[in-house]
């Protein structure tokens, strides 16, 4: 038929039209600001640093090892350790960072800070919304900007988290349990030489007796 | 009440004119003509294009523009106050008097074609004779402002642009005015309002429009393709494609002659719908013979619109037409089907009234065009690719 | 004698002038488009609808658009902007004062100046009458002439592939 080609076009796009009006799936634009599209859990934009409990200095896992900051391939990390220490996740006294930088303006995005971190203390955000309009400092983000709390970290990653939070709670539950047995292996071993020093001092008091009659008779 | 309903601008204009001196009578009344149409028509074009552009938009399937104002309608607003206060950039080397006047010309002569058509009952500005011919005439006026503004411009894409427009305008100027000769030999007359008063009368409910019979039918397309060929619309918009030369023969205009450009293109555009509407659709009368209680310029309107629709729905669907398909389109196709339609028409006349007629009649078209159409589709070899250093 | 007349005489005349006395070539075609403008514009005054509007729709649609055609494919891109009056203004000027006279003084003395009957209101279906009964040898021979020059500008424009292969 003459003009077929034209007709069947139209009723395409007539369909169009009508459809976008009914159904979603003939209208894909999302409206930016207010709507923003649903990330997956896998979404990364720059790294952060993961801190437990409510203070961002005590809790800070980070224990300036400056392995991420090796491995960095851009090299945007910069690492300065402190001069004392403090009890880490685990408990354990280790060093902290006083100062830890990243330029986020040199950063790629490779994630790999967050493979080689043995602390868990360095992991992926997913938030871009991180224009400045400081071009000189804008994009250099410091300890304090970057110190996200575990709450937040269980929000953004939530499989991740509860992988790295059970591994923590067993890891602090063994701890514990070394500790527990160390003390009351300490407290079996001091009551053991407690009584030893005893069962020392009362034979000490009964030898000197002992040991003066012997001499007398030993003169005879 | 509908009849007052119906004349309610022709008698406030009476009241007007009344209170106006004598002497100066037929020049208030000429002003209050044209008043209106210099009002409503570039209104129905600040809507049209943000229309235009949220209906491609859904044809996309994506939004149009939906920030500025309600859904998006004070969108002309903004445009118009950006095209006003651009800087106007006139090159060095143009010819600085004919680059002015082109888009004042193609403005001009766009609004020209308003004055002989029916928007109502009894609401024509000039009940010419040769209405027609008059509308015509005053369309090949625009050729001449594109070359104007082609030419003055001294720029080579400009040249070309205005070189192709004007060949696809004179190309399908014929197929216009052959389209419009069948509903004159009919009418027996030139007038835009005898025609229109032709196609107002009523049998049983259906009404006498040209469009219901076969010559009309074949002649209002033809009359639509065309058109939309003469304004420069997709998919004949190949003298302004963005993406094949920038903007052809306006290309060196900025601000405020642009947007003069644009209006001119799109009043020229209502204008070919409103003859459309008068030679084929009836003009300002009801489809049916119980809705006359609407008025009749409500009805004009609407099926203005409804054209304006299908502009943008062709526009939506369509790819553009290269320039050899286009001029082939109008010479080898359209041409022998207007010519074909005139013949058919005399057939119609001379014929008495009947289903024999109607069916002799389109016989008498669709089965030459059908052939027509099959014929020039076999003259294009589709070769078989090969490729020369890929294999 | 007219306001409207007067206006119309006067761009005609102020075109036609332009025409003869303007440097550019498109320009002098664009202000003999003018001329033809105001030719129409006096013929739709005496209420020839017909001829008034045929002389829009064939010499400003038209032949204005042939002759800058014709005038720009020949004309080699001028770098230097030219003086906007050519240079033999006077001497054109006073040949066209020449002819105009002669043409004055013949209108002038033929009695055509005489009110004149009222003439009859003639009606494009008139035209059309006269020229299928009247006048249809003429149209014939018009036709033929226009169909030949089409055929010519169509050979002359043919792409000549089937000799080359």
């Amino acid at each position: 038929m003459v003009g077929e080609g034209i007709l069947k076009g139209l009723a395409e796009t007539a369909r169009n039209f009508f459809g976008s009006y009914v159904g979603k799936d003939r209208l894909t634009t999302i409206q930016y600001p207010e709507e923003r599209l649903p990330q997956i859990e896998a979404t990364r934009s720059f790294p952060f640093l993961v801190f437990d409990g409510q203070d961002a200095q005590q809790g800070l896992r980070c224990v300036a090892c400056q392995i991420c900051e090796k491995e960095c391939p851009p090299k945007c990390i910069l690492i300065k350790k402190s001069a004392d220490k403090k009890p880490d996740a685990v408990g354990k006294p280790q060093f902290y960072p006083a100062i830890f930088d990243i330029d986020i303006s040199v950063c790629m995005s490779c994630q790999i800070c967050v493979e080689v971190c043995p602390f868990d203390a360095i992991k992926m955000d997913v938030d871009y919304n991180l224009s400045s309009d400081d071009r000189f400092g804008g994009l250099m983000l410091h300890k304090e900007q970057l110190a996200k709390s575990n709450q937040y970290y269980n929000e953004i990653h939530p499989t991740e988290a509860t992988a790295v939070d059970t591994f923590f709670a067993e890891e602090r539950a063994k701890a514990e349990a070394k500790v527990k047995a160390a003390a009351e292996a300490k407290a079996a071993a001091e009551a053991k030489a407690a009584a030893d020093a005893k069962a020392a001092a009362e034979a000490e008091k009964a030898a000197p007796a002992a040991q003066e009659q012997p001499v007398g008779g030993e003169t005879k | 009440m509908t009849p007052s309903l119906d004349q309610i601008f022709v008698v406030a204009k009476q009241t007007i004119l009344g209170h106006v001196p004598a002497a100066a009578q037929p020049l208030a009344s000429a002003v209050l003509s044209v008043i209106p149409i210099l009002v409503i028509f570039p209104l129905l074009f600040a809507i049209t294009t943000v229309l235009e552009r949220k209906g491609l938009g859904r044809i996309q399937n994506r939004y149009g523009p939906n920030r500025t104002g309600p859904a998006g309608f004070f969108q002309p607003v903004a445009d118009g106050i950006k095209s006003l206060t651009k800087e106007d950039i006139v090159p060095l080397s143009a010819d600085q008097a004919v680059h002015f006047l082109a888009p004042v010309l193609l403005a001009a002569a766009s609004f020209l074609g308003y004055a002989v058509l029916p928007i109502g009952r009894n609401m024509v500005i000039m009940n010419m004779n040769a209405g027609v011919l008059f509308f015509f005439a005053v369309g090949s006026v625009v050729e001449l402002a594109v070359f104007m503004a082609g030419w003055s411009s001294r720029s080579k894409y400009s040249l070309l642009g205005a070189m192709r427009a004007i060949a696809q305008m004179i190309s399908y100027e014929v197929p216009l005015v052959l389209a419009s000769v069948v509903v004159i030999m009919q009418a027996g007359s030139l007038s835009t309002v005898a025609i229109v008063e032709k196609q107002a009368g009523y049998t049983g409910i259906f009404p006498h429009w040209f469009v219901f019979t076969p010559w009309g039918i074949v002649g209002f397309v033809l009359f639509m393709i065309a058109a939309t060929a003469e304004s420069n619309r997709s998919p004949f918009d190949l003298p302004e494609g963005e993406s094949e030369i920038i903007a052809g023969y306006y290309i060196e205009y900025s601000g405020f002659k642009f947007a003069l450009f644009f209006l001119g293109e799109y009043l020229g555009m209502f204008a070919t719908s409103g003859m459309a509407i008068t030679l084929f659709l009836g003009g300002w009368s009801a489809p049916f013979s119980f809705l006359q209680w609407i008025p009749s310029y409500v009805w004009f309107f609407a099926k203005l619109l409804a054209l304006i629709a299908g502009f943008i729905w062709i526009r939506g669907t369509l790819p553009r037409l290269r320039m050899d398909q286009l001029m082939a389109l109008a010479w080898e196709f359209i041409l022998p089907t207007a010519i074909l339609n005139m013949l058919v028409a005399g057939v119609w006349r001379f014929m008495p009234a009947g289903i024999v007629r109607w069916l002799v009649c389109a016989v008498i078209l669709a089965v030459p065009c059908a052939l027509l159409a099959q014929g020039l589709k076999k003259k294009k070899k589709f070769q078989v690719r090969t490729y020369q250093f890929a294999e | 004698m007219t306001v409207a007349f007067l206006i119309l005489a006067v761009l005609t005349v102020a075109g036609t002038a332009a025409a003869m006395g303007l440097r550019n070539a498109v320009h002098c075609v664009l202000a003999l488009t003018v001329g033809f403008a105001g030719v129409a514009a006096i013929y739709l005054q005496l209420d020839a609808q017909f001829v008034g509007l045929t002389q829009i729709m064939v010499y400003v649609g038209a032949v204005a658009i042939l002759a800058v055609f014709a005038i720009m494919m020949t004309q080699r891109p001028t770098a230097e902007k030219p003086a906007t009056y050519s240079s033999f203004w006077l001497t054109g000027s006073v040949i066209a004062a020449g002819v105009f006279a002669v043409l004055a003084r013949a209108i002038l003395t033929s009695g055509a100046t005489t009110a004149a009957p009222a003439e009859p209101q003639i009606s494009v279906q008139q035209i059309g009458d006269s020229l299928m009964h009247q006048y249809v040898l003429p149209l014939e021979i018009m036709g033929l002439l226009l169909t030949a020059a089409l055929i010519g500008a169509v050979v002359i424009a043919m792409d000549h592939r089937e000799e080359s292969k």
